[in-house]
Parts: structure tokens; C-alpha cells; sequence
């Protein structure tokens, strides 16, 4: 079966992220980018199903800027097949990114769509749900494990309470929690062969979707320093100070 | 302007963060419904009646709606949209999982995770990981919002007198079906809503380990929470997991212990009133946000605690 996955480019986890002195957006110049993390997942999931002998052919999908082609590069050389680039300079928000997924969806007619569960820029957590409710799919959402069973797919999901498992009919849409799966390095030699993988390329404009923006940003603020304490010398002081100075106990 | 709230529960009991979603929903101002949508949920459906500034509970009572499945719910909710102008609900992961569907089923985007209410349009929302708060107009004409419980006290839970109506609708898309659940089982209380939260990090070493914070938590009446590492390490089940894609906690205490203070795991928990700092490491980013910061190994310091607290307590 066929596998389409999303890959989002956003900024490398692990910057440090300052908001613009104009409070118009977060300052990006110069700041390195990466795969969101828990598409890397989605990533994995897929080359992990591929291996098993039940997905056959994996294309992975990115939009937003010319430079989203390094992270298609990555997952084909992770183990996708074929890269779907959406170019766009424009900001994409999540209906009109999953508007456009689920045109792709129609095209490619993939018997299972692997995404994050969330972005960490927008930390929106929607993309995958909406696509999968303008498709008619049915969605796992959160997933700690997927597996593949004749025409349907089990899913299991972290919840507020623990785990729940979902059976759904393919074709559906499955969205990666942390623990799915931990994702492997790609290898110099895959890197190299990625570069010949197929990557086609096309625009909100062709597939029919319009994306301008329902939510406008009006500023964006840093948020309120908490200022670092004291350090207490001794487990008695701490809670001395906790019942008589903080009185939380 | 009439506003709908999805009560979040679990067929038994109304969870409080409705009572926070429905502050946000005060905030908007407006009429306020709320739709209980479950099987066998009509006791939820009375609590919500009780809650502040309710005037009418929908109560939607049926097998496809049981195990709270998205593609069900979602289709019953775009049902009942066209009356209101904002639909609310926690974002935990229930509204999470089935919010978006809606929102996109009525072709309006999705305000996720909001902490503030400028105005029927305008609202307040954490975003990288709270390194950064905006601010975003909606140009809806229907808004979708999910909320963070945290960011509103919560309305009264007794004193209301809703009415209460029964929706027939039957939305079931077929598409899915459960399964089965593990379920987490505490007798201490529910970490999003405890007023005192102790977590363990990778420090903790093992799950067994968990057991000293477990004391501790019985002798403060707290909830025992954890980072990512310790949860990816299988110390303990995923539920416990604080943080940026784990749970929101604003206690009136957090004790962080073992833990080094990720930007991941700070955006679940700094917004707790009092934060305390058990590390080894004095340089470890938690001090930087601790209210009391004790740099000693946990292992002595944990069980020391326990005593302490039993002393004074
Ligand atoms: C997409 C993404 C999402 C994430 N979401 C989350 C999230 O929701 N929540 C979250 O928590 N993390 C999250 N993380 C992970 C986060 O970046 C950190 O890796 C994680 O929080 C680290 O956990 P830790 O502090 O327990 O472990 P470490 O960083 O390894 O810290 C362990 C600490 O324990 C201390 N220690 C060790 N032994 C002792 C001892 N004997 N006594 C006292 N102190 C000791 C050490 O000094 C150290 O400071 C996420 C990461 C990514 C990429
Ligand atoms: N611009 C994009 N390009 C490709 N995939 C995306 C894009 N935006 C969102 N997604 C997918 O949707 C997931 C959730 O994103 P979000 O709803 O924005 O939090 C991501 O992890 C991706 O899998």
C-alpha cells in the first residue's frame, strides 16, 4: 500500500527562540531549521512499514518555501520514495495545509497518511484531524503504535487517562505521538541517493486552493520572566520556606 | 452571541476543566450552552446544569459517542454549530482529537490552546513552546477554539440552574470503532488538576524510584508527574508527562526533582505559582525558573523531605 507522509520545516528544537523587538514574529534570520520532530516520526513510521513489507511505495509531502526541499531530501533519504513539494512563500496555516494535503490525497490516493501531531512553531495540533475530515477518513491521533491489519489499521493513542485503541478503515490518517517510534540517522550513502530520488513540484494555485489567511497575528509578545529564586542550603530549610514564607503547604 | 462548550468527562463525572473553559467562554460573553456527549452520561449532564452562567445543557446520549470517537462527535457537534457563533472546548485530548475536524467540516480555522480572551475575535495563545505569546484576530465568521484550562480560574461548579435537553441526533460515520483502553488508576489526585504536582526526571533512574516521590506526594495530597525522559525511559506511563506536548499543570507548588528543565518540559509548568528545584547539577536551567532551588543528590534529599514534610505537617 501506498504511504503519504507530511514534513513540516521549522526551527531546529533545540533554538532558543526570541521574539522580534517590533513584537511582529519571532526572529528567524539566520536560525537554523529542521524537520519537525514528530514528522521525523511520521517519517520513521512509514520506512518502519515499508520494511515490514506493508507499505510499498512512501511519498512524502512539504509546503512552504523552496528551502522545505531540504527536509523532503531528508526523509527520501530516511527511506521515502518520492518527494511532493508545495511551494509557497506565503504563511500556510493549518485548513489551508491540510486543503492542500487533502488535494494531494485525492491524486495519490494513499492507503494511509502519516503526520506529526503538532507542529512546534504553531504548537496548532490540527493539520492531521482536518485533512482527515475533509478526506472522510478516520484518524488515530497521538500514536504509540500503528499496526496494519488487512483493510484496517489498529492505533493505539496517548490519552489524558493512559492508552486507547481505535480500529479504523483504510484508507486514514494516523498522526505520531513521541514514543511511535524512536527515528534512525540518515547515512552518507542514503544522502547521496536521495538526491536522485524523484521530487515533483507544485503551487496552491494548481491543486486548487486558496490559502490566504483566516487568523491574523497582531503581535506576538515574549512572555513573562520568571525570576530565579533563591537556592535553600538544606532540605529543612525548604520547608521552612515553603509553610511559613510561600504558605503552599 | 451564543457560545457552545463540549464538557469534557468521562460518562461519570463533569472533569473541572470544563469549569476553565467555561470562564473562557464568560470572558467572550454571550449566551452559553453546554453539550454533554456520551453514552449513559446523564449525571454529567447534571453537574454541567449546576455550573456558573449556563442556560441550557444538551445532552447527547448514545453508544456512538461512548468512547468519545472524533469522527462522531465532530459530526455531531457541525450539527449544532449553526446556532452558535464560538465553540469552546478544553484542549486536552479529547478536544484535541476532535475540535479540528470540526473546524474544518464548517471551513473555519482553529484557534488552538487559547489563555486569554481579548475579544469575541481576538485571542491570546502560547506558541514555540511558549517562548512566545500572540495575539491573533480571527476573520471567522464562526470561531473554534480549544482552551487551556490553566490560563482561566475556573466559574463556579454549584448554584447554576440550566435547563437540560436531550439532542437526537445520531451522528455515527462509521469509520472507526473502539477498541480498548489501559487506563491509568491513582488514588492521588489528577495531575491537571492538583494544587500540588511532584515530577520526576531522568535522574529518578528507574520507575521504582517513582516510589519516593509517591511518599512524598501522599504526605502533600499532590499528584506525581514526569519529563519526556522519564517517560520515554519507561519509567513511568505516558500520561504522566509534563510539558509542551505532554500536560499543562499550573499548581500552586511544582517540585521538579531530577529534572534538568528542558524549554520542552518548562512550557508544561511555569506557569505554577511556587516552583521548587531538586538537582544535583547547580548550573541545570531548572534553577532558573525555581522559586527554592536545592542542589543536593535526590536520593538523599527525597526521602529527607518526606521526613521533613511528616514533621510539619
Ligand atoms: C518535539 C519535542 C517535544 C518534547 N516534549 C517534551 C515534554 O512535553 N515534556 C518534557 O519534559 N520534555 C519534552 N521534550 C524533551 C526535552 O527536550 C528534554 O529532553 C527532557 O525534558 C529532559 O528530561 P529530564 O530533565 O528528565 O532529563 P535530563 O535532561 O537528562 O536531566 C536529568 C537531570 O537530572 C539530574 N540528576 C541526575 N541524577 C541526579 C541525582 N542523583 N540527584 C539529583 N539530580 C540528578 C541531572 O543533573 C539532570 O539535570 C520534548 C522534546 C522534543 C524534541
Ligand atoms: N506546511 C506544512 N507542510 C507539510 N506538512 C505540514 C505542514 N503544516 C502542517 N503539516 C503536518 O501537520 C502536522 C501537524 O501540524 P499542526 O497542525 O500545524 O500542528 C505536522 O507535523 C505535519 O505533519
Amino acid at each position: 500500500m501506498k504511504v503519504l507522509v507530511a514534513v513540516k520545516r521549522v526551527i531546529d528544537y533545540n533554538v532558543k527562540v526570541r521574539v522580534k523587538p517590533d513584537n511582529s514574529g519571532v526572529d528567524l534570520a539566520n536560525v537554523k531549521m529542521a524537520m519537525n520532530p514528530f514528522c521525523e516520526i511520521a517519517v520513521e513510521e512509514a520506512v518502519r512499514l515499508k520494511e515490514k513489507g506493508v507499505a510499498t511505495e512512501i511519498v512524502v509531502v512539504s509546503i512552504g518555501p523552496k528551502a522545505c526541499q531540504e527536509q523532503i531530501r531528508t526523509a527520501l533519504a530516511l527511506g521515502a520514495d518520492r518527494g511532493i513539494h508545495i511551494e509557497t512563500d506565503a504563511e500556510v496555516q493549518s485548513l489551508e495545509a491540510a486543503k492542500l494535503l487533502k488535494a494531494v490525497v485525492d491524486k495519490e490516493e494513499p492507503k494511509l497518511v502519516i503526520l506529526g501531531k503538532q507542529s512546534i512553531d504553531t504548537d496548532n495540533n490540527q493539520t492531521g484531524q482536518m485533512l482527515a475530515a475533509l478526506a472522510g477518513m478516520g484518524q488515530g491521533t497521538f500514536a504509540s503504535e500503528v499496526v496494519v491489519d488487512g483493510d484496517k489499521v489498529n492505533v493505539t493513542r496517548e490519552v489524558d487517562g493512559g492508552l486507547m485503541t481505535v480500529a479504523l478503515n483504510l484508507p486514514a490518517v494516523v498522526t505520531t505521538d513521541l514514543r511511535l517510534n524512536e527515528p534512525r540517522y540518515a547515512s552518507l550513502p542514503n544522502i547521496m541517493k536521495a538526491k536522485k530520488k524523484p521530487l515533483d513540484t507544485t503551487t496552491p494555485a494548481d491543486l486548487g486552493v486558496d490559502v490566504a489567511v483566516r487568523l491574523t497575528t497582531l503581535k506576538v509578545e515574549a512572555p513573562a520572566t520568571r525570576q530565579a529564586g533563591i537556592k535553600v542550603a538544606d532540605v529543612a530549610e525548604l520547608v521552612d520556606k515553603l509553610k511559613n514564607e510561600a504558605k503552599v503547604i | 452571541m451564543s457560545i457552545l462548550v463540549i464538557a469534557e468527562h468521562d460518562n461519570s463525572t463533569l472533569k473541572p476543566a470544563t469549569l476553565n473553559v467555561l470562564a473562557a467562554a464568560k470572558a467572550i460573553g454571550g449566551d452559553i450552552n453546554v453539550l454533554v456527549a456520551g453514552e449513559n452520561c446523564g449525571g454529567v449532564a447534571e453537574a454541567a446544569a449546576k455550573a456558573e452562567g449556563v442556560s441550557k445543557v444538551l445532552v447527547a446520549d448514545n453508544a456512538a459517542y461512548g468512547h468519545f470517537l472524533a469522527e462522531n462527535l465532530s459530526g455531531l457537534v457541525v450539527e449544532l454549530a449553526a446556532d452558535y457563533s464560538h465553540i469552546l472546548a478544553a484542549a486536552g485530548t479529547t478536544g484535541k482529537d476532535f475540535l479540528p475536524r470540526v473546524a474544518a467540516l464548517l471551513d473555519v480555522a482553529q484557534i488552538s490552546d487559547i489563555i486569554r480572551v481579548e475579544d469575541a475575535d481576538t485571542f491570546v495563545r502560547p506558541i514555540y513552546a511558549g517562548n512566545a505569546i500572540a495575539t491573533v484576530k480571527s476573520s471567522d465568521s464562526k470561531k473554534v477554539i480549544t482552551v487551556r484550562p490553566t490560563g482561566f480560574d475556573p466559574v463556579a461548579g454549584e448554584g447554576g440552574s440550566a435547563t437540560v435537553e436531550a439532542v437526537s441526533a445520531v451522528k455515527d460515520a462509521g469509520v472507526s470503532a473502539f477498541v480498548g483502553e489501559e487506563k491509568a488508576v491513582s488514588d492521588r489526585p489528577d495531575l491537571a488538576a492538583a494544587s500540588i504536582v511532584i515530577s520526576g526526571g531522568r535522574g529518578m533512574q528507574n520507575g521504582d524510584n517513582f516510589k519516593m516521590l509517591e511518599q512524598v506526594a501522599d504526605v502533600l495530597g499532590a499528584a506525581v508527574g514526569a519529563s519526556r525522559a522519564a517517560v520515554d525511559a519507561g519509567f513511568v506511563p505516558n500520561d504522566m508527562q509534563v510539558g509542551q506536548t505532554g500536560k499543562i499543570v499550573a499548581p500552586q507548588l511544582y517540585i521538579a526533582v531530577g529534572i534538568s528543565g528542558a524549554i520542552q518540559h518548562l512550557a508544561g509548568m511555569s506557569d505554577s505559582k511556587v516552583i521548587v528545584a531538586i538537582n544535583k547539577d547547580e548550573e541545570a536551567p531548572i534553577f532558573q525558573v525555581a522559586d527554592y532551588g536545592l542542589v543536593a543528590d535526590l536520593f538523599e534529599a527525597v526521602p529527607q523531605l518526606e521526613a521533613e514534610l511528616k514533621k510539619v505537617l
